[in-house]
């Protein structure tokens, strides 16, 4: 059944109204334009979904503007976090709706042009034809984003929007409501006395934590690669599958197990440097000793991923280059600087930065190694390993500061943020993004 | 000359092998010592030596018989959220991966760097929200909550590792499916998925490996001993009693660990060139 689109007059003049009118028309109820412009079927369709958007949205609209101003009315009655939930999905689908509002009245006024120009619109078999083609990339792309949308995105701005509220042990819905309180978190973490100093505690180990953290897994890697990578060495393989094995084990166990080399009076550890007469280290009670053991374990940990990588780099690079260069008479050290090193860093650039970042948020170890410990006093719940996500954690868990910890995480996620858009900008894979290769 | 040349080789190998084996040592001591810790004799800590003087099976007898440590019971939540993750993930990715490789479309650039960036997030920062979200659609305290929410966040990483992939293979084997008549759905799923296999299944492996290495989520999300994964079980065995539990708590990591490492060595290579070609464009 497809419907027969009225025969159009041939006007010898390009310009004309009807692009207007259906516009407008699609403007005060979408649809209306798309039947006036003879596109029957596809009219109704637009209807359809506007009127089902309109009364389905409902349930979540009718607190969308609550979220914006009280956050509910009824201490009790009213849970204000289901509230600025449920208004976030609302404003979500009211964009999405919006978004087909918009294209709808475009597609009426393309099509009214189509007939001030005396042209066909197109029918309904054709339009089905443009969708599908049109269509693929959506169809692909929607369940993966959708998933995202509602597992990422979503909880992020609900963090976000967290931040700017007065949500901590004194004010927890049911019971109460919430309130913005503007910038008041961000003030009170920046100028209040305790909080200000472990703030600062906390960020300048962070960033400490993350650059050594960082370059010595890559450093390590890199150098066992290179020594495995030399010709006339026996066994190598095998040599790299011992070497991997601290990837392969669960960190969950591995990072268990080293808080027990580590334990002060039983580990092994101190037990080899007393067999060396050397003093036990308080490793897990001192605020240095804590940061220079979990530095070690994060190293045992990452130094194997960086090693496969590096690994399979070195292997790609032409084996003539070096040729070249023995020719004009460089030493192996030259090698080094001048090739593989530039060579190397140049393709693991972007995963450098994604180790970075990793780095900067690597919960498990701290927390698992040795809970952030040993506590430090005067610090408003952060101890002497702390990085701040693991604060921020803490802060949620035990102080129940919910508002402070989300102002915290909207902190690190603009300086992560920011610093990982910055250098992928950068990257060479993202300015060849686009090439058709 | 010569004869200075093979000194130096002698000297360089010798210094090679010195600090692969010291390399080996500080890998391998770790684990050892956690195989030994699990057939020694006593509870705690500070009895376990890497050779024990007694072995005995104690302590994995404990494990299964013990009715406050439901190991068993951990073990196969633990697989079942590993099976369903992977299967929901793999899906997921590849369908987004396809669409970012082989489909120009608007905000094309920018939706790939919003998704590197929203990965570097660790998802219990957001736990709060996380807890309100599945709570409305009640499915805190319950595996499907957990596998949605690993398999939702593990897709910008594993969707760029896959795009990566899918960008090696040449465009024509597509455009000739297509002039021949074939369906786009067609192309995907007779043509890109078979030829990406190996790095399918590592991605597979990576959706698999979550729910042995995860934590905190599972922490969060699960409040019955009855439903915790294996991570979060062996937590609570030795953080209720660090110095009583260390043994057991060793046998189970154990039984943890072996079949994951398994994996991973037999799929080492697979790996390696999975990483290199999808995130540096080799």
């Amino acid at each position: 059944m497809s419907p027969q689109v009225n025969p159009v007059e041939v006007s010898e003049t390009k310009t004309g109204i009807r692009r207007y009118i259906a516009a407008i028309l699609s403007a005060i109820f979408m649809g209306l334009g798309q039947i006036f412009n003879g596109q029957i079927i596809k009219g109704i369709g637009f209807a359809l979904f506007y009127f089902s958007a309109l009364f389905q949205g409902y349930e979540f609209w009718k607190y969308s503007y609550w979220g914006i101003t009280t956050l509910g009315e009824v201490p009790g009655e009213h849970h204000s976090l289901v509230i600025l939930i449920k208004s976030l999905v609302g404003l979500i689908l009211f964009l999405m709706v919006f978004g087909i509002y918009i294209f709808n009245i475009v597609d009426a006024y393309k099509n009214g042009k189509l007939r001030d120009q005396g042209k066909q619109v197109p029918g309904i078999k054709k339009t089905f034809k443009n969708i599908v083609e049109h269509g693929y990339a959506f169809l692909y792309l929607s369940p993966g984003m959708i998933f995202l949308l509602l597992v990422t995105v979503l909880p992020l701005i609900f963090t976000t929007l967290i931040a700017f509220t007065n949500y901590d042990l004194y004010h927890s819905p049911p019971g109460k409501l919430l309130e913005w309180v503007g910038f008041t978190n961000f003030k009170k973490i920046w100028t209040f006395g305790s909080w200000k100093k472990t703030f600062l505690t906390v960020f300048s180990w962070t960033i400490v934590w993350t650059v050594l953290s960082t370059f010595s897994c890559f450093g390590l890697g890199l150098l066992v690669a290179l020594v495995l990578n030399q010709k006339d060495i026996k066994g190598a393989k095998i040599w790299r599958t011992i070497l991997i094995l601290p990837w392969a084990v669960p960190a969950v166990v591995s990072i268990l197990i080293w808080s027990g080399l580590f334990n002060t009076n039983f580990g092994p550890i101190n037990e080899l440097l007393a067999f060396f007469n050397i003093e036990r280290i308080h490793w897990l009670e001192d605020p240095f000793w804590a940061k220079v053991a979990v530095l070690i374990v994060n190293l045992w940990l990452g130094f194997p991923f960086s090693m496969a990588l590096c690994t399979g780099i070195l292997q790609g690079i032409p084996q003539d280059v070096y040729e070249a260069a023995v020719v004009d008479g460089a030493n192996p050290f030259q090698k080094f600087w001048k090739i593989t090193l530039p060579l190397v860093l140049y393709s693991t650039a972007p995963l450098l930065i994604m180790q970075m970042a990793y780095n900067f948020n690597n919960f498990n170890v701290i927390y698992l190694f040795n809970q952030g410990n040993p506590p430090i006093l005067g610090l408003r719940g952060a101890g002497g390993t702390d990085i701040l996500i693991s604060w921020v954690f803490k802060l949620t868990l035990n102080k129940l500061k919910y508002n402070y910890a989300a102002a915290l995480s909207l902190i690190i996620f603009i300086i992560v943020a920011g610093f990982s858009i910055y250098n992928f900008t950068r990257t060479r894979s993202f300015k060849e993004e686009d090439m058709m290769q | 000359m010569i004869r200075n040349q093979k000194f130096l080789k002698v000297i360089r190998l010798t210094l090679t092998y010195i600090f692969l084996l010291i390399m080996v040592c500080v890998t391998v001591y770790p684990i050892l010592w956690l195989i030994g810790a699990s057939f020694n004799t006593g509870d705690s800590l500070y009895s376990s030596t890497m050779f024990p003087k007694n072995p005995t099976l104690d302590h994995y007898r404990e494990l299964m018989n013990n009715p406050d440590y439901p190991f068993y019971r951990w073990y196969w939540n633990t697989i079942k959220v590993a099976a369903m993750t992977a299967i929901l993930g793999l899906v997921l990715c590849s369908l987004t991966a396809y669409a970012y490789s082989r489909f120009r479309f608007p905000g094309r650039k920018y939706g790939l760097m919003t998704m590197l960036v929203i990965q570097m997030f660790p998802s219990f920062m957001n736990m709060v929200a996380l807890y309100v979200l599945l709570n409305m659609a009640g499915l805190l305290d319950s595996h499907l909550g957990l596998v949605l929410v690993y398999a939702g966040t593990s897709i910008p990483f594993n969707t760029w590792i896959l795009k990566g992939y899918f960008d090696t293979i040449p465009k024509s084997l597509e455009e000739a499916a297509l002039i021949d008549g074939a369906s786009r759905s067609t192309i995907f799923w007779r043509i890109m998925i078979p030829l990406s296999a190996p790095v399918l299944a590592v991605i597979t492996i990576f959706h698999f490996v979550i729910p042995f290495g995860d934590f905190i989520l599972a922490r969060l999300l699960l409040t019955s001993v009855n439903k915790y994964t294996l991570t979060v079980g062996l937590f609570t065995l030795i953080s209720n009693n660090f110095g009583k539990n260390w043994t057991t708590f060793t046998a189970g990591a154990l039984l943890m660990a072996i079949p994951i490492v398994i994996l991973y060595l037999s799929l080492q290579k697979y790996f390696i060139s999975g990483l290199t070609k999808g995130a540096t464009k080799g």
